[in-house]
């Protein structure tokens, strides 16, 4: 008798909540799941590379080398980037997509749960194996998160390899989560559900899955042929034998321009959704915003040798690639504009999902004035591989994709786990991060303009003043996001926070405000209706 | 070089920093001392205007939105949510804006780009870390005769500042080296840029020159330099571990001074030729060639090797203890590795006469306790090339 009873709660589980214990995790093909344990693995990443920045500032903080060897300062400096981009970011973004879009779209879950679920595991994995390349002989990686030739290749560190099949399973990841999207957004949205009438993240998420898939084999090619050169006599690279080192930045390039907008396209959509909710007026010129994402992600592919200006290009090809850059400040400016024009005559308040949804309008519009410069090929002969550079990337991504990214929890955690964070506590974190973010990435444009260049350990005491402040910067906004991990854990796991509403914010829209708080394990099992 | 600020008001956030800065910060970019460098800090000077002026008004805007349609002021949000003249019109003014920007950029980038009509020609050559120069001719005649390393004169102690050692710092720390590049003023000078081992950016700010030093490929740029002058610049692409420890130093003379530059340098390379050959003649006792043999090996090997000999296995091995610096049978292989190299280890033939080869073998044989006794001599060295 109780063995029957033992076996209905099983299957009652089965069908009505998650499996206890650490296989739930490992076997889970929920979207919910997979998208928590994707975000918890993205700020797991955050941290770990956060702290390779501030080996890196601490190195910087005065004139001279204090703490590190200029050999380790360069795995700092590849690892930061690495564990940034494909560690911290990405995944973030992926896991946003898997527990917005079902519940945004109409649907139960994923089209593809259990390569979902692969997708998510092979990360762990393969940043297990970057990681553990600091305990080698020769050390980490040590040639630059853009690995040029033939620096990576004839003169690559022995866990060179090791970093050539980490990239090549972080792809696989990666066109995996972008094939589930898409499968995903095209054959499971709820009846009525045209795509002119998706959420503007679930738009900018098909967008980038789509970049995903284009770009992402390109970056495995690169690899791979770097790993032929480096072991089975092959010259791709080499002039030697009748390849070029300027090549693997084409190919490199083409990868990681359109990457770029991978990292900012989904912080679109959720400035896109977070506006008009606190503005309480709908999204000004949502048809444009579309067509704007589209036309940046068609530019994307076509401006990759701007980040090559110096490297001995013929004149038509500066010409030809400074103006499509130029060209994408049209779109977004677009966007902006578009973003403005909500707020106008809105009736707003400034919860933390909006002040970080305003925060990155503001900060990444002024990465993007530094984009327009630096697109100006004879002004980039300047500013190119300088701290300028340095501060425009870190503009339209830490205000961009992270601030994007935290607005976003911020905005949707009270409907992932049924509980309200503290209001008080999330605005310190806000003020405490725009001051420390300015503080750390503006000096830097002075810096550069100055004549300080990238990836180097030490500096001319000329740049001392701007390096100190940029370091006081960066300790504080690593603190400030221990902060954002407490406020977590306590509106999660604190057990006091208060019960969210269904609605949660007064100016939402969309389906996912129509399920209840937490948002039941399933989402939608019968489809919403859609007028 | 001057040292005044360079203004730029659209930076209103530099007032911010300046009651922390020196009197020496320099906040914007240099206008440099050649047209093409004016021309690119106009450029960037018309970008950051504009950028200002786009940036007070559309934050201006939204920080009115801010403060008049906020809850507390403004509690009946409006409906409109698309305007397609508005949409149009801010579409087609930034394409105008561009194209503005965009005409100058064109024109500055054609003029950049033109290395036609070159009174001279340098040949830049880049390796890791270090720069050689090689004078290809001037005005027609053949100047290929003059060629010479350039490698950064602070010394490592002064950088290298770890267990809490502090060490003064000069204005051009890391910013000097032992023998700048000397160029006439008024000259255009061509400049043929390339690497013997990764890619290498050569940077001189004052003339807006960035050009990428590829090996395998020759890359072309071009100053004339308005002002005579000493300008420092660094390597800007991540070339290794001493990337940050390879500048360039530029002199501009007026051509008259470059002239006798010329003559001076030809007799002091005759002379030292003369002196490098009565060095190889002469037997040098075991004191001579260690002190000899310390002072190259702390300039040219201490940066891969360390100055304990130690290395930083495996990218760059030990010597001390090694065979090859111990076992008696080797010292031939140890003369070639350090004249032709191997791997990632340079030759340094072409770089160091047969005096200071031989003296820093002796110096590896004999120190970090490898106690060999061998005395190598010069013309061991010289029997060897």
């Amino acid at each position: 008798m109780s063995a029957v009873i033992h076996e209905h709660d099983h299957h009652h589980d089965d069908h009505h909540g998650p499996a206890k214990g650490l296989t739930r995790w490992l076997y889970t093909t929920n979207h919910k799941d997979i998208g928590s344990l994707y975000l918890w693995f993205a700020f797991t990443m955050f941290l770990i590379g956060g702290l390779f920045a501030l080996v890196i500032r601490a190195e910087l903080f005065i004139p001279g080398l204090q703490l590190v060897k200029p050999e380790f300062f360069n795995q700092m400096t590849t690892l930061h980037g690495l564990v940034m981009v494909f560690g911290a970011v990405m995944p973030a973004f992926t896991g946003l997509a898997n527990w917005l879009i079902p519940m945004m779209i109409g649907a139960p879950d994923m089209a593809l749960p259990r390569m979902n679920n692969w997708s998510f595991w092979i990360l762990p994995v393969a940043f297990g194996m970057l990681l553990s390349s600091l305990f080698m002989d020769g050390g980490a990686p040590n040639f630059g998160w853009t690995f040029y030739a033939p620096l990576s290749t004839k003169f690559g560190p022995p866990s060179t390899d090791y970093f050539i099949f980490g990239v090549h399973l972080m792809g696989i990841s990666s066109i995996m989560g972008a094939i589930n999207v898409i499968v995903t957004v095209m054959n499971m949205r709820a009846p009525g559900m045209t795509y002119m009438k998706m959420p503007l993240f679930v738009w900018t998420w098909l967008i980038t899955a789509f970049l995903l898939i284009m770009v992402m084999p390109v970056l495995a090619g690169a690899v791979t042929m770097m790993l032929t050169d480096r072991h089975f006599g092959t010259s791709f690279f080499d002039a030697a034998g009748g390849g070029d080192p300027v090549m693997f930045q084409h190919v490199f390039w083409f990868f990681g321009h359109p990457e770029v907008y991978i990292m900012i396209l989904p912080s679109f959509g959720i400035a896109s959704a977070i506006i008009p909710t606190f503005a309480r007026k709908p999204l000004f010129g949502y048809a444009s915003m579309v067509y704007a994402t589209a036309s940046i992600a068609g530019l994307s592919f076509i401006v990759w040798a701007h980040h090559m200006f110096t490297t001995g290009m013929p004149l038509a090809g500066e010409l030809f690639f400074m103006i499509c850059t130029m060209l994408i400040a049209v779109p977004t400016g677009v966007k902006v504009f578009n973003w403005v024009a909500t707020m106008w005559q809105g009736s707003m308040t400034f919860e933390a999902p909006m002040l970080f949804a305003i925060a990155f309008v503001i900060l990444f519009t002024i990465g993007g004035f530094s984009g327009i410069m630096l697109a100006l090929a004879p002004a980039d002969f300047q500013y190119h591989d300088t701290y300028f550079v340095v501060a425009h990337f870190h503009y339209v991504l830490f205000p961009g994709a992270i601030f994007g990214t935290i607005a976003a929890v911020y905005y949707w955690l009270p409907k992932w786990c049924g509980r309200m964070y503290s209001e008080k506590l999330a605005k310190i974190h806000f003020w405490w991060s725009i001051i420390a973010v300015n503080l750390t990435f503006f000096p830097m444009h002075f810096s550069g303009l100055a004549g300080m260049q990238r990836r180097v350990p030490d500096y001319a005491i000329q740049f001392a003043d701007f390096n100190m402040l940029s370091s006081i910067g960066a300790f504080g906004l690593g603190i400030g996001q221990l902060f954002f991990f407490y406020i977590l854990w306590k509106t999660i796991w604190g057990g006091k926070a208060p019960k969210a509403t269904a609605q949660v914010w007064e100016g939402a829209e969309g389906l996912e405000w129509t399920l209840p708080s937490p948002a039941p394990y399933h989402s939608f099992t019968e489809p919403p209706v859609v007028k | 070089m001057s040292k005044q600020w360079y203004k730029s008001g659209a930076w209103l956030a530099a007032m911010l920093f300046s009651a922390g800065a020196g009197a020496e910060t320099q906040f914007n970019m240099t206008p440099g001392v050649t047209d093409n460098a004016h021309r690119a800090y106009d450029l960037h000077m018309a970008a950051v205007w504009i950028c200002g002026i786009i940036g007070a008004v559309v934050f201006g805007a939204m920080f009115y939105s801010i403060v008049k349609h906020r809850k507390s002021v403004h509690p009946k949000p409006a409906h409109f949510h698309e305007n397609t003249l508005v949409e149009i019109v801010w579409t087609v003014i930034p394409v105008l804006i561009l194209l503005g920007l965009a005409i100058p950029a064109v024109k500055t980038l054609v003029a950049m780009e033109d290395t036609r009509d070159a009174d001279m020609t340098v040949m830049v050559t880049g390796s890791q870390w270090k720069w050689h120069y090689k004078y290809v001719d001037a005005d027609g005649k053949d100047l290929s005769d003059i060629g010479f390393y350039s490698l950064l004169s602070t010394p490592r102690d002064t950088f290298e500042n770890y267990g809490g050692k502090t060490t003064e710092k000069s204005e051009t720390y890391l910013k000097e080296v032992d023998k700048p590049l000397v160029i006439p003023t008024g000259k255009k000078v061509r400049f043929l840029v390339t690497s013997e081992d990764v890619i290498h950016s050569w940077w001189v700010p004052a003339f807006a020159v960035k050009k990428d030093a590829v090996p395998g490929f020759i890359n072309e740029t071009w100053t004339k330099v308005n002002e005579a002058g000493v300008y420092r610049g660094v390597c800007a692409e991540l070339c290794g571990k001493d990337h940050g420890f390879m500048p360039v130093v530029v002199k501009a003379v007026s051509p008259e001074e470059f002239q006798t530059w010329v003559a001076d340098t030809r007799t002091a390379m005759a002379e030292a030729k003369k002196a490098a050959e009565a060095d190889v003649d002469r037997v040098w006792a075991m004191d001579e060639l260690m002190k000899k043999g310390e002072e190259v090996y702390l300039k040219n090997c201490s940066a891969c090797h360390q100055a304990t000999g130690a290395g930083m296995p495996p990218t760059f091995p030990a010597l001390a203890g090694s065979k090859i610096a111990t076992d008696k049978a080797q010292i031939p292989d140890h003369i070639g590795r350090v004249l032709k190299g191997k791997g990632a280890m340079p030759a340094f033939g072409a770089m160091l006469s047969d005096m200071e080869i031989a003296a820093v073998i002796t110096y590896e044989r004999n120190a970090f306790g490898n106690k060999t006794g061998d005395a190598v001599q010069p013309k061991d060295v010289k029997a060897a090339r």
